[in-house]
């Protein structure tokens, strides 16, 4: 049943928020920290060791696709709530900090790409 | 009329879902019969969405009272479990492959983009260390920010400086990732790993890898789900005590 997978997202969504909030009270920032990191980690390593078990049927796994898919209309709603009129009339300062820096790491891409890729083992 | 809108105010959620689904309808259309494939519809669906916040304020089009529901969509809720989901999709060796490069990036994207923002933060004006950082911890990511300026005691009016540089920063990522994505070889998982953790903004990475190349998002979101964390961290610690032994 598709539920299977909703709930198996879910659980994992549940525990990495719960993982993030506590890391968060350990260092004194009531904030979720990296939640949504453990949660990822969470269902990769579940994902894969259900498979190993043959507990994880394609049915089950319909239930995680959809909402996988259900990804880019969710950023689309996401980017109409975002408060853009502040954003640019927020002051020159918040768009000059807020580009430069961005196209500073972006340049920098390239560049750290290259570390863990000499060492790669080649593939077949 | 009254009964259409009673009907909608009602059902927010479910008539987001009708209205996202037009909006991508019409992109997709736009993007294959207009422009040939050049600009993939995704993009387009992102640049309308922001266009369409340009009706509302603070919520962007929620505002309106029909568009209330595109706020639970669009929330930190959908967007998280939504995101959570597309871990299913990732392979699990190629992340093994970027963990060292991923980590690095992470910690030099905060550094990089916390010291940089903070000079351009002083070269503009706010020259007190406590300024300075939370506009630059909000060049990392518009929490940060706000994160940053509570925990030292910055006035509001910086604080809603921090959160527009981090509005600006995501809305950039998102319509410049596919522009600049070839320049930068953003074309792997190792790069989009990379890349996530050197710009951190978890939304605007992966609407950006997802205008890109759909396949990048897990990797990019993998990474830059931690920034935040580490940002809210380092920079009302470790990167303000820097500020003030350089003597600001």
């Amino acid at each position: 049943m598709k539920i299977y997978g909703v709930a198996l997202l879910a659980a994992c969504f549940l525990l990495g928020k719960f993982l993030g909030n506590l890391l968060g009270k350990l260092i004194n920032i009531n904030n979720d920290i990296g939640g949504v990191g453990f949660a990822m980690i969470l269902l990769m390593a579940s994902s894969i060791y259900l498979r190993k078990k043959g507990w994880l049927i394609p049915e089950t796994e319909k239930g995680v696709w959809f909402w996988s898919a259900m990804y880019i209309p969710i950023i689309v709603a996401m980017a109409a709530t975002l408060n853009v009129k502040a954003a640019v009339s927020g002051g020159f300062v918040a768009v000059v900090a807020g580009i430069v820096t961005t196209v500073i790491c972006m340049l920098l891409v390239p560049f750290l790409s290259k570390i863990g890729r000499n060492n790669e083992i080649p593939k077949t | 009329m009254d009964i259409i809108e009673k009907i909608i105010s009602k059902n927010g959620l479910v008539f987001a879902f009708l209205f996202v689904g037009i909006v991508m309808l019409i992109s997709f259309w736009i993007s294959k019969k207009i422009l040939k494939n050049k600009i993939p519809g995704v993009a387009i669906a992102i640049l309308i969405g922001l266009s369409l916040a340009f009706f509302g304020d603070k919520k962007g089009i929620a505002d309106i009272t029909i568009f209330a529901g595109m706020a639970i969509l669009g929330g930190s809720m959908f967007r998280d479990f939504a995101v959570v989901a597309t871990a299913m999709s990732a392979d699990i060796s190629k992340i093994k492959q970027a963990g060292l490069a991923g980590i690095i990036s992470l910690f030099i994207g905060v550094t990089v983009t916390f010291f940089i923002g903070a000079i351009i933060a002083y070269s503009m004006g706010y020259t007190d260390a406590v300024s300075m950082a939370t506009i630059a911890a909000g060049a990392g990511t518009y929490i940060i920010g706000p994160v940053t300026g509570t925990a030292l005691g910055a006035s509001s009016d910086v604080i809603a400086i921090s959160v527009a540089t981090g509005v600006v920063k995501t809305i950039f990522t998102t319509i410049a990732t596919p522009l600049i994505a070839k320049r930068i070889k953003l074309d792997n998982p190792h790069a989009a790993v990379v890349f996530g953790g050197l710009i951190g903004t978890t939304s605007g990475v992966v609407a950006g890898l997802a205008a890109t190349d759909e396949k990048l998002v897990p990797y990019g979101a993998l990474t830059a789900t931690f920034y935040t964390g580490i940002g809210c961290l380092l920079c009302p610690s470790v990167f303000y005590l820097i500020l003030k032994f350089f003597g600001f």
